[in-house]
């Protein structure tokens, strides 16, 4: 691997960078001054983030500049606007929001002061989810901090911008990570995703216009802002921009959130990152970017994680969430864990999800635990395409549907070998507290 | 505000502080699902229904509607829970890494059968979604703190320290 640049973590690995003074000594709130105080306006903002290439963190990889330039122009519609942070990190295999909330709760208020500034908005919600406990609590500590600085609150800096910045907790439901889920959960509410449009920019929070972002995606801004649009263009491949946090899990010897250049492949992460797959195994399969990609198999490791290749390869970068799993493997067991959680996980409200999340949980288990039916793989594959794309209110459907459909692409024959033997064929035992969890 | 009913659940330490919380947002109700957490740290580790009425009346919903909320998320415990509350990740980050043999050792340790509690009413033992703590797998949360990179060796020894 090549060498590069970091930036993005660079003040989470120094000691006490979560307090204002040593964030400061880091450089930090430089990029807020920056845009207040050198007479930048919100449309120009947003021009240096469309001009940076800069895509959202949180999974879907939309232009963050392009999301904000949605917001509708302030002199026909004076609304008042919100930003939700989505700080709800919920994709299983992602834990790289975590890092910067704790490590660096600052840089995240920063980012979410630049994006709301950006898009005019007089308030932001930080939705953090209820298990991360520590995140909450530095966040609401810098908060504080920052609101005695004078980087929250009225008159920022003494500027014209004021813009207040508030936490809200979520209660452990994944659904509450898609937009719409969000907002409902923030105006207290079930976290029912909504029908789109209208979209979050023309009726969003209470009624009004809404920016929601991911955490890392905001946490970007301030170097965009003071390193140039034409810095951050300069890193990575054509169509993705800048530098990544990856998170490595599962079967290798040195999990960690990495940061990584756009354009790094999946074997220079694993090999030079995370140390190799552990036990001097081979690796089998692996999620690219969470759990509600399709999965890919070793022989994919040399692709190049952008959005470009793994959408070629009939994946996605996701959350850039890499779930590497060893050739001792059952392929049965990883499907009705993944089966189970969307079961767990489904709001209910369209008749798809709701059943189908169910069924492929019930087959994948029977099949895991060697009660397979002959036409059990069929019925599957028939399900997961009755599932997706684009059948119901919100993505969570096809979220189950689409690692269902690439685990039957890729391992056919070991779920029917598993049917027809009564047992996974490396004689891996499926998980004996298999069922959905409490609630 | 004036509430409206005399709430017997609710001590005023909390509504004083849930005073204050509504004032971050425009609609009083977007407080509810904080105020849930706080009810439940603050009133024995679970929503007992006439907290939830309560919280109707302080927010001015039918109980039901806080019912509906409250039943939606998962962190919300409808039921008594035991004194300690123990979180087991098997989702397939630690699945991979051995969370079935951690649930194992909880419900050990703690005697506590998994999704309910110990006779003595000490230990809560579950299994729950992925935690986000995917890198430092298997984990499970104790009370509200991770507990990361776990073997059974150190489920034994963290749970076995808890008084």
């Amino acid at each position: 691997m090549k060498p590069y640049e970091t930036y993005l973590l660079d003040r989470a690995n120094v000691a006490g960078a979560h307090q204002l003074a040593t964030f400061q000594k880091l450089g930090g709130y430089k990029g807020l001054e920056q845009v207040l105080k050198s007479g930048m306006t919100p449309a120009q903002v947003v021009d240096e983030m469309k001009k940076s290439g800069l895509r959202g963190r949180g999974g879907a990889g939309f232009s963050t500049g392009m999301k904000w330039s949605f917001m509708p122009d302030i002199t026909k519609d004076p609304r008042v606007r919100y930003l939700a942070i989505n700080a709800d990190e919920s994709e299983p295999g992602t834990c790289k929001d975590r890092v910067l909330m704790e490590k660096d709760p600052h840089g995240v208020i920063e980012g979410s002061l630049i994006a709301a500034f950006a898009i005019r908005a007089s308030a932001v919600y930080i939705y953090v989810r209820g298990e991360y406990r520590l995140s909450h609590d530095r966040l609401l500590a810098a908060v504080k901090e920052a609101r005695a600085a004078k980087f929250v609150g009225k008159n920022i800096l003494d500027s014209d911008f004021s813009c207040e910045v508030f936490l809200h907790k979520g209660a452990g439901a994944y659904i509450c990570g898609e937009e719409t889920g969000l907002m409902e959960s923030l105006e207290g509410k079930r976290g029912h995703p909504r029908q789109k449009p209208p979209f979050p920019a023309q009726s969003g929070l209470w009624n009004s216009p809404t920016t929601v972002n991911n955490v890392e995606t905001v946490f970007n801004a301030p170097f965009i802002v003071q390193r140039g649009a034409a810095w951050h263009a300069g890193i990575g491949t054509q169509n993705s921009k800048g530098n990544f946090l990856c998170g490595i899990s599962g079967h290798v010897n040195r999990p960690g959130v990495y940061e990584l250049p756009f354009g790094t492949t999946a074997r220079e992460i694993l090999d030079e990152k995370a140390g190799g797959m552990w036990k001097g195994r081979q690796l089998k399969a692996w999620f690219p970017g969470g759990s509600s990609c399709a999965l890919l198999t070793g022989a994919d490791v040399d692709v190049v994680l952008d959005h470009d290749s793994l959408r070629a390869r009939g994946s996605s970068l996701g959350t850039a969430a890499m779930v590497m799993m060893d050739d001792q493997t059952s392929i049965a067991r990883v499907m009705e864990v993944i089966a189970r959680f969307y079961e767990h996980e489904s709001c209910g409200q369209c008749s798809q999800c709701r059943e189908g999340t169910q069924w492929l949980s019930q087959i994948f288990r029977r099949i895991a635990h060697g009660k397979g039916q002959d036409d059990d793989v069929a019925t599957i594959e028939a399900l997961a395409k009755g599932m997706a794309p684009g059948k119901t209110i919100c993505a969570l459907s096809d979220a189950a549907a689409i690692p269902t459909l690439s685990a039957i692409k890729l391992f056919k024959e070991e779920l029917i070998e598993c049917i027809r033997q009564k047992r996974d064929p490396l004689g891996i035992p499926a998980p004996k507290y298999a069922s959905v969890g409490a609630h | 505000m004036a509430v409206p009913n005399k709430l017997m659940a609710l001590p005023k330490k909390l509504t004083d502080e849930f005073d204050e919380l509504v004032k971050n947002y425009p609609e009083r109700r977007a407080a509810l699902i904080v105020a849930l957490h706080r009810c439940q740290e603050e009133l024995g580790g679970w929503i007992s229904p006439e907290v939830m009425e309560d919280l109707g009346a302080y927010f001015e919903l039918e109980p039901v509607e806080v019912f509906g909320v409250a039943s939606f998320y998962p962190m919300f415990n409808l039921r008594p829970v035991g004194k300690h509350v123990v979180s087991v990740c098997h989702n397939i980050s630690c699945d991979l890494r051995g969370a079935q043999d951690v649930i194992a050792k909880a419900c050990e340790v703690t005697g506590a059968p998994l999704g309910g509690t110990s006779k003595d009413g000490k230990w809560t033992v579950r299994h729950v979604e992925c935690q986000g703590a995917c890198a430092n797998a298997p984990m499970f949360d104790l009370d509200g703190v991770y507990h990361e990179d776990l073997t059974v060796e150190k489920v034994a020894q963290i749970l076995g320290g808890v008084r």
